[in-house]
């Protein structure tokens, strides 16, 4: 059955235009700003994202390249021209994230207790068990209301009316929300007059939706749970929204070093003394958070930390651990892991995936490499991949190398036809690929604001959208029906 | 002088929080509603009344942003704080000369035709920006003499009486028994009230929890860290007011008023103001400090005492 759909999805050369429809009109819900995108001349919309880029400057919404000399703050590029989402999309999109959200924190349940997925043969044990995302040491925990992914960041790519494909999960700590919330911000500010046209729906509650998340995984009540957000520090390429966030929820932020376990409890250090913390929103990785349990020696996270975490005095969010739900290797087998969990076929589809582990599929890949992605099984950000239409037939053969040498490391998918909307590029408006990260909240109900983070490959024909290479941003809107 | 600028800000806070919740989805009977109370909190309505029919979106940021015949409107405001400081230009340092006028000449530049949707937000930025400045520039610069102190009266005045009517405008939301129905629309509601005073962020710094209608109350009313908040204003006010007869005027009748009013939200708490009635709380308050500018104008001889 994939490989149909995977065959459907390659043999779609028409790009998926989502403002303008096989005719040549525009699609109901982009009318109004098609008509005025065509009242709008170069000049207005050139002075406009000069005032977007001074705009994203005052709010010192910028970061920090990894591996890059360049000394200087950098924006992520903003694409002005707004993308539209119609409510029966919405709608649709909102059951399948909440069908694989729920399943997904259901498996991470479940394979860190009682496994009955396992033993009940629909998935092979190797891949989860001998898997390093697996975290051992959360073998019998049980979070607060069971909930492991409180927030999650699901991506998805659209190539066609109906066909939604979930490409990434992001089930440990997805980043973005910042700028989901300060590209509604600068729009509200730029183009004021085009709000007034639409119903859009609003995302600014945001903050106040992932407080009462955070709240009611608590271990004490609400009204006498301390929060904070962990940050690795203001070198870290995410600082911004990290503080960001704090300061929307009118929490702390803290690094590792303001933090210490004591009498069973977890404390802050504050100009008035120890103040006791119940709820640790973390942006640090896993092997970073206790050096007692994890790696000795990071000075990121705090000593006695998972002992608390697991003995219920503190609650960390995301849970360690979750990794292992949105780790390559598995995410092929996510159709089932819905299936056994819900009961139901899954709304949204996986992306094809071929499991180089298994030699047939690996000699499919092997023979059809210039038209894949290969992506490696642990990496993320887009570096150890291949992306075989636009590559070389130097980077090919190079790659063709490493994968023969490790096949078990690597997944193929074919490259999609990635729908495309209208951006505002250096020759005028033109359509550039998009897709799609909305942002759940996960307690005792899932709530999905509205919308989410649009990424936007900037350049002409590119189909990564990553930040780090290049990518840009736009706001996403929602219509609520009138 | 210090009144005025003041009350441009508070005028353009106020409209920028209008104009928001004008872009949101429409609920209920649209956005008439929300610039009749912008009106109201910004106390025009019926000078608004007097020369416009109907309530308009644009009609309403005309008149509060530009229209002469508003003598509370930013264009009004801006231009009378400059021939106030004109009169009394050898008491303004030169820093806040410069401000001033600077902001006032920018000011005739700007076309209210020009000032469409599109251009709105910049304009209410810039009249924030100036009027930071130009506090920046006192706060800097000023010998702290009698005329210092007299501006702080002006400003904090000006400032508690922006805030009362912002609260009692939408004194209905605010009541302890307000069926919250909670969700977005509600949020809206009290972030706007708390955005037209700048306190949408801080307000969570304080009390570490979501919005409720009673703690944006007691937010705005009783909290003496808020700067906006009326206790905030009078603790100021009573600061201020010693300053000033330490200086000069050992009688000042204002001061009898300025003082009890202090002690009253000092001692007041929000459980009682709900019992008695919010609304007359704040009613009471408004009246109070009328009474103080009453007051001073008799004791700098402005008016004749009554």
């Amino acid at each position: 059955m994939e490989q149909t759909v995977g065959q459907r999805g390659i043999a779609r050369e028409i790009i998926f235009n989502e403002m303008i429809g096989p005719e040549g009109a525009p699609r109901g819900h982009y009318v109004t700003l098609s008509e005025w995108l065509e009242q709008q001349p170069s000049r207005e919309l050139r002075r406009k994202r000069a005032e977007a880029e001074s705009i994203f400057r005052r709010l010192g919404i910028t970061f920090a390249v990894y591996g890059s000399t360049d000394t200087l703050e950098r924006l992520i590029p903003f694409d002005l021209i707004p993308r539209i989402i119609s409510a029966a999309e919405w709608r649709l999109l909102e059951r399948g994230i909440e069908q694989r959200v729920r399943a997904l924190n259901a498996f991470l349940l479940d394979i860190y207790n009682r496994q009955e997925i396992i033993r009940a043969g629909r998935i092979p044990a190797d891949i989860v068990l001998r898997n390093d995302a697996f975290l051992p040491e959360m073998i019998g925990h049980r979070p607060p209301l069971g909930v492991f992914s409180h927030i999650v960041g699901t991506d998805i790519v659209r190539t066609g009316p109906q066909d939604f494909f979930v490409l990434e999960d992001n089930l440990r700590t997805p980043s973005g929300v910042s700028y989901m919330l300060e590209n509604r911000e600068a729009m509200l500010h730029l183009f004021p007059e085009l709000f007034a046209r639409h119903c859009v729906a609003p995302v600014q509650h945001y903050p106040e939706l992932l407080r009462q998340t955070l709240e009611a995984v608590s271990p004490v009540a609400p009204e006498e749970t301390t929060i904070v957000v962990l940050t690795p520090g203001i070198h870290n390429s995410a600082y911004f929204e990290h503080s960001f966030l704090a300061d929307q929820m009118g929490v702390e932020l803290v690094e590792g070093q303001d933090l210490f376990v004591s009498g069973g409890a977890l404390y802050m250090r504050t100009t008035r003394g120890p103040m006791q913390v119940h709820v640790v929103y973390r942006r640090i990785d896993d092997e970073f958070l206790d050096p007692l349990t994890f790696r000795p020696d990071s000075i990121l996270g705090v000593p006695g930390l998972m002992d608390l975490y697991r003995a219920g005095a503190v609650t960390i969010v995301n849970a360690p651990g979750t990794g292992i739900a949105d780790d390559k290797a598995v995410y092929s087998w996510v159709p089932e892991i819905v299936e056994f969990y819900t009961g139901q076929k899954p709304i949204l589809q996986n992306v094809p995936t071929w499991r180089c582990a298994e030699p047939e599929a690996l000699s499919y890949v092997l023979d059809h490499l210039p038209e894949l992605v290969v992506k490696e099984v642990h990496g993320s950000g887009g570096y150890g991949m291949l992306v075989g239409p636009t590559s070389s037939k130097k980077q090919i053969e190079t790659f063709r190398r490493i994968l023969k040498a490790r096949p078990s490391n690597y997944i193929a998918q074919p490259t999609l036809a990635l729908s495309a909307c209208p951006a505002f590029t250096k020759s005028g408006v033109a359509p550039r690929h998009v897709d799609l990260r909305p942002f759940s909240l996960v307690s005792d109900r899932v709530r999905i604001v509205a919308g989410g983070l649009t990424r936007v490959a900037l350049k002409k024909g590119s189909l990564v959208v990553n930040s780090s290479q290049g990518g840009g941003t736009k706001d996403t809107w929602v219509l609520t029906d009138e | 002088m210090s009144r005025y600028i003041e009350r441009a800000e508070n005028i353009s806070r106020l409209c920028e929080a209008g104009f928001r919740i004008s872009l949101t989805p429409k609920v209920g009977g649209g956005h008439k509603e929300e610039w009749l109370s912008t009106l109201k909190s910004a106390g025009v309505l019926e000078s608004y009344l007097s020369v416009h029919d109907e309530i308009t979106g644009e009609t309403a940021i005309n008149f509060l942003l530009f229209d002469e015949r508003n003598a509370s409107s930013v264009t009004s405001c801006l231009t009378s704080a400059r021939n106030n400081a004109r009169i009394v230009r050898t008491k303004l340092t030169r820093d806040m000369w410069e401000s001033l006028n600077d902001t006032w000449i920018a000011l005739q530049a700007v076309s209210p035709q020009s000032m469409t949707n599109a251009r709105l937000p910049d304009f209410l930025d810039w009249v924030r920006h100036r009027t930071a400045q130009f506090r920046g520039a006192l706060l800097g610069t000023v010998l702290r003499d009698e005329g210092y102190y007299f501006s702080q009266l002006g400003a904090f005045m000006e400032r508690a009486d922006n805030t009362a009517r912002i609260v009692d405008v939408k004194y209905y939301l605010l009541l302890p028994d307000h069926q919250a129905v909670g969700g977005a629309i509600d949020t809206y509601q009290w972030e706007t009230i708390l955005r037209a005073v700048s306190a949408q962020r801080s307000y969570r710094h304080v009390f570490h929890e979501d919005y409720r209608p009673w703690r944006v109350a007691e937010f705005l009313i009783l909290r003496p860290e808020m700067p906006r908040s009326l206790r905030f204003c009078y603790d100021w006010l009573n600061v201020t007011i010693d300053g000033l007869i330490e200086r000069q005027h050992p009688e000042l009748r204002a001061a009898e008023l300025i003082r009890s009013t202090h002690r009253l939200l000092k001692s007041s708490q929000m459980d009682d103001i709900f019992q008695s009635g919010l609304h007359e709380f704040l009613t009471d308050f408004i009246d109070r400090n009328n009474r103080v500018t009453r007051d001073l104008a008799v004791d700098y001889c402005f008016a004749q005492a009554a």
